[in-house]
């Protein structure tokens, strides 16, 4: 105990003196500049208030990226100009273009799984009394790491040889329905959907919670108006209540395109990209951490960057109608 | 009120009937919780039970025991965790207090500004960091990454000293705050901006200068809003994976418990039974952070997603 506090409690002075040297600048700047008067009071507020913010999204997303995209244009240690033969060797690479193909696949699907089955479970949710404890239960995972569900599904996935006894979840009622279980992880491509349920899993929880409120914000007029009119079941939502929460439906499927498309945890811990199941931000680690091509790696940040461009265009398209309205 | 009820009881509304739902619902949340519950469920198993049985079946044969979790949280010399997990366990915790903070307070600051500071351009600004928000943090990684080992320059020219943080805390701490900012701005602000006007301008005709209301009204003011960001900051920093494996070595020194988690699960012949106690050391903190503030946490969602 005594050798754990003397490696430990050194860890803790660095927080405290990280801590207080932070509120003591703060305090001190903020003084400082509170003193300026008249026609400095203004702009030194604004150097002030907005100046570490600037500088630290400066230093770390935007020049940054800029030099990612000048590094996808050169070699693998970023010293000489090479075009674009990154590009053209990551496009060409057969395994590359399965990492492709891997990554379009969980951006189709699991974002429409996990938006249809958060939507569903909404509208369960708002029928049934008592919802609580059963919508806390189904958010849980969302507290839960990728790493950390990768491990509570690596023993549902678990396989044994046909000789031992079945310890995963999945081979146990495979076999109790009398079928033969497979060695899950390795059979290509139910991998990657399997691997997908993990990510469904983690982030459904998200959508519901989101859907919910949205679908309680529904004023109960309205719904009550057009029952009184005739409608309802399938047609009171296909006409009501789903217009309703379209917008946000469509947020809930955009955040999930990204989080899918930037996937890694789980790729890596479950399978560590192999047998077939690698997405390109594994690759891209890979190719910087493991490979050491820094060329290759930002190559593929740089396509990522290219998917969701998109999605930046719808959002800025959003926001500017937002603020038209309002 | 009335209506609500009204519209309850009104069958017409139901697209199918609250019995059937609430099996649906049910159905659906065992399922969801049965994998977490059976790693719970093993990790209080010993390795020839593990190896031997699912664990269903603890239900008929009971034989439960405590050293999977003695021997991941002090150590054991028969597995591949000769020191335990808590020194990893300590390190996430001081990875995560600073990441929370940093960002919470640069980006109240920033939100404020450009919020009731307006200046040419704020508007614009704004809009810039709102879109930043998408941008992957991949795009970040490597020059980020020479940065701190390197420092920058241009052609001899140093303008960014070695800074020599890569393997340190504020290595892992500075990132963190710089990939948080451009969602925080965008809450807080979205929060402070609806602030009442007439507070702040009595406020300002008493002589108050920006910084006085930053912290006399603004702060104190956004508590709630300044809380559901936090707890989004702690689950995705103690969460994370991608940037302490690139900022943090693996070492015991600074690697947080959940990339020691990772690398666990990577290593043939680390045994299930280290995987299951270790697996619930890490995700217990933030369990227990997201069923005590649950409400602050999806408030903080809601505010990110709606609108």
């Amino acid at each position: 105990m005594n050798s754990f506090l003397s490696t430990n409690a050194p860890k803790f002075e660095q927080v405290l003196i990280a801590i207080a040297a932070f509120f003591t600048i703060l305090m001190v700047v903020f003084y400082l500049a509170g003193k300026a008067n008249g026609r400095k009071q203004r702009p030194m507020a604004i150097v002030v208030l907005l100046g570490p913010a600037m500088i630290l999204l400066s230093a770390g997303l935007i020049v940054p990226a800029i030099q990612t995209i000048l590094f996808s244009f050169k070699d693998a240690n970023s010293v000489k100009f090479i075009g674009f033969q990154n590009y053209s060797w990551l496009f060409a690479n057969p395994d590359m273009r399965k990492v492709f193909f891997n990554t379009l696949l969980w951006i189709v699907v699991t974002p429409f799984a996990t938006t249809a089955l958060g939507l569903f479970l909404a509208i369960m949710l708002d029928r049934m009394k008592r919802e609580s404890v059963a919508k806390s239960l189904l958010f849980m995972p969302m507290a839960i790491s990728f790493v950390g569900a990768s491990v509570i599904w690596k023993f549902v996935y678990d396989y044994a040889v046909p000789s031992k006894p079945q310890t995963g979840l999945l081979s146990a009622i495979v076999r109790a329905l009398g079928f033969k279980p497979s060695n899950w992880i390795l059979t290509q491509p139910l991998n990657t959907f399997l691997l997908m349920i993990i990510f469904v899993w983690v982030q459904t929880g998200f959508a519901m919670v989101i859907l919910s409120a949205a679908i309680k914000a529904v004023p109960a007029d309205i719904v009550e108006a057009s029952a009184l009119d005739g409608a309802h079941g399938w047609r009171l939502f296909k006409n009501i209540t789903f217009p309703m929460v379209r917008s946000t439906t469509i947020v809930v499927f955009a955040t999930m395109l990204v989080t899918s498309l930037k996937l890694f945890d789980i790729v890596r811990t479950m399978t560590g990209g192999n047998f077939g199941t690698s997405v390109i931000s594994n690759e891209m680690y890979a190719e910087v951490f493991v490979r050491f091509d820094q060329g290759r790696g930002s190559a593929l940040a740089v396509i990522l960057f290219v998917f969701v461009t998109p999605i930046l265009v719808y959002n800025i398209r959003n926001l500017r109608r937002e603020r038209s309205i309002a | 009120m009335s209506t609500l009820k009204l519209a309850n009881a009104n069958p017409g509304r139901k697209l199918f009937s609250s019995k059937v739902a609430t099996t649906v619902v049910w159905v659906i949340t065992v399922l969801w919780t049965v994998p977490t519950f059976g790693l719970f469920a093993s990790s209080f198993r010993n390795k020839q039970d593990i190896f031997l049985s699912g664990w269903w079946h603890i239900f008929t044969n009971p034989h439960l025991t405590l050293s999977n979790y003695h021997a991941v949280i002090f150590g054991s010399s028969s597995s591949t965790l000769s020191d335990g997990v808590l020194p990893y366990l300590m390190n996430s915790i001081v990875i995560t207090i600073p990441a929370v903070i940093f960002p919470v307070v640069i980006a109240t600051m920033a939100a404020y500004c450009l919020a009731w500071v307006k200046f040419r351009g704020s508007d614009a600004l704004f809009f810039f960091i709102f879109c930043l928000q998408i941008v992957p943090i991949q795009m970040s990684l490597v020059p980020l990454l020479q940065l701190f080992t390197g420092g920058a320059h241009i052609g001899s020219f140093t303008i960014i000293p070695k800074l020599g943080i890569a393997g340190h805390f504020a290595g892992i701490w500075l990132p963190h705050t710089m990939f948080a900012l451009p969602l925080a701005i965008y809450l807080l602000h979205n929060f402070i901006a609806s602030l009442p006007r007439d507070l702040m301008e009595a406020a300002y005709v008493d002589g108050a200068n920006h910084f006085k209301v930053f912290r006399q009204i603004v702060l104190p003011l956004s508590v709630p809003a300044i809380a559901a960001f936090a707890i989004f900051q702690f689950l995705w920093v103690w969460n994370d994976l991608l940037v302490a494996l690139t900022f943090a070595s693996g070492t015991e020194e600074v690697a947080p418990i959940n990339v020691k988690l990772a690398s666990l699960v990577g290593q043939w012949g680390s045994g299930w039974e280290t995987l299951t106690a270790g697996a619930f050391v890490t995700i217990a903190i933030p369990l227990i952070v997201f069923f005590s503030l649950q409400r602050f946490f999806v408030r903080g969602l809601l505010a990110g997603s709606v609108k």
